[in-house]
């Protein structure tokens, strides 16, 4: 465990960086994560944290590329060039949930 | 750290079965998720897996494969004879692509277009283009190149190379 210090809050991450406790999420804490793995988020990045934040509170697990493509209407190629090398492991990481733990 | 980061794979399929297919397209796919090149090299029954008119019509063997369980992976040992049974593959390939569809796994044509998608190449052996008698109107739309084994080591520079 560690703690990240964003706008003056306090943020508990685990030891890859992903959040452990969602309630201190917010759309800045979203854009710091984001510039620490080289990300500036666009509108078009927001619709894919939007979705996962969605689909989080439904199935409680972070969607795979293929449901965010089906289900979210993300493109696949678009998820790769908002999040190059890792897509879901970023945006998941940037959205303050879990670590993925899907092989598609 | 960036050295002890895998940065490449290229992957070989040689089955033309469900089985020896989807091993190969999860790594594959996998490896794009995780920022890592890949490449995809489709030979011999494996070329089936490209094959735009079959590569969707793929089954499990469900003979000589002394794992296979009945009714479901932890039931009772299936007898080799059983499984040639007329249907028998059909109904294995059938259940098993339920539970896979419930985990998110494509069927293959759609997996190689996602793959595809992700940035992923996919090349078929020359060797076994020729002696099919294929054409590259055979194949799917996202085949990038028919290779030579020579021209695929070129393509394979800097890569692990993993044969399914």
């Amino acid at each position: 465990m560690a703690v990240l210090q964003i706008n003056g809050s306090s943020i508990d991450v685990n030891d890859e960086g992903y959040m452990t406790n969602h309630a201190q999420w917010n759309p800045d804490v979203a854009a710091e994560l984001a510039k620490g793995l080289g990300v500036t988020l666009t509108p078009a990045h927001w619709r894919v944290l939007n979705f996962i934040d969605k689909d989080f509170g439904e199935k409680g697990v972070v969607p795979g590329i293929r449901r965010m493509n089906k289900v979210g209407g993300i493109p696949t190629k678009e998820l790769y060039d908002l999040f190059p090398e890792g897509p879901i492991k970023k945006a998941a990481k940037i959205s303050g949930y879990p670590k993925p733990a899907s092989c598609v | 750290m960036a050295e002890d980061k895998l940065s490449k794979v290229s992957i070989v399929v040689s089955h033309g079965s469900l089985e020896g297919i989807y091993p190969g397209l999860i790594m594959a796919n996998g490896a794009r998720m995780e920022g890592i090149e890949a490449n995809l090299f489709f030979t011999f029954f494996g070329l089936y897996g490209i094959l735009q008119k079959y590569n969707h019509k793929l089954r499990i063997a469900t003979v000589g494969n002394p794992a296979m369980r009945l009714p479901d992976a932890k039931g009772f040992p299936m007898p080799t004879i059983m499984g040639a049974i007329p249907g028998m593959s059909a109904i294995a390939t059938k259940m098993m692509s339920k539970e896979m569809e419930k985990l998110d796994i494509p069927p293959i044509p759609e997996f190689l277009e996602m793959f595809h998608d992700a940035g992923g190449k996919i090349y078929a052996c020359k060797a076994t283009v020729d002696m099919f008698h294929l054409t590259n109107d055979d194949f799917i739309p996202q085949l990038d190149q028919v290779l030579t084994v020579g021209e695929f080591y070129e393509k394979s520079v800097g890569a692990q190379i993993i044969f399914t």
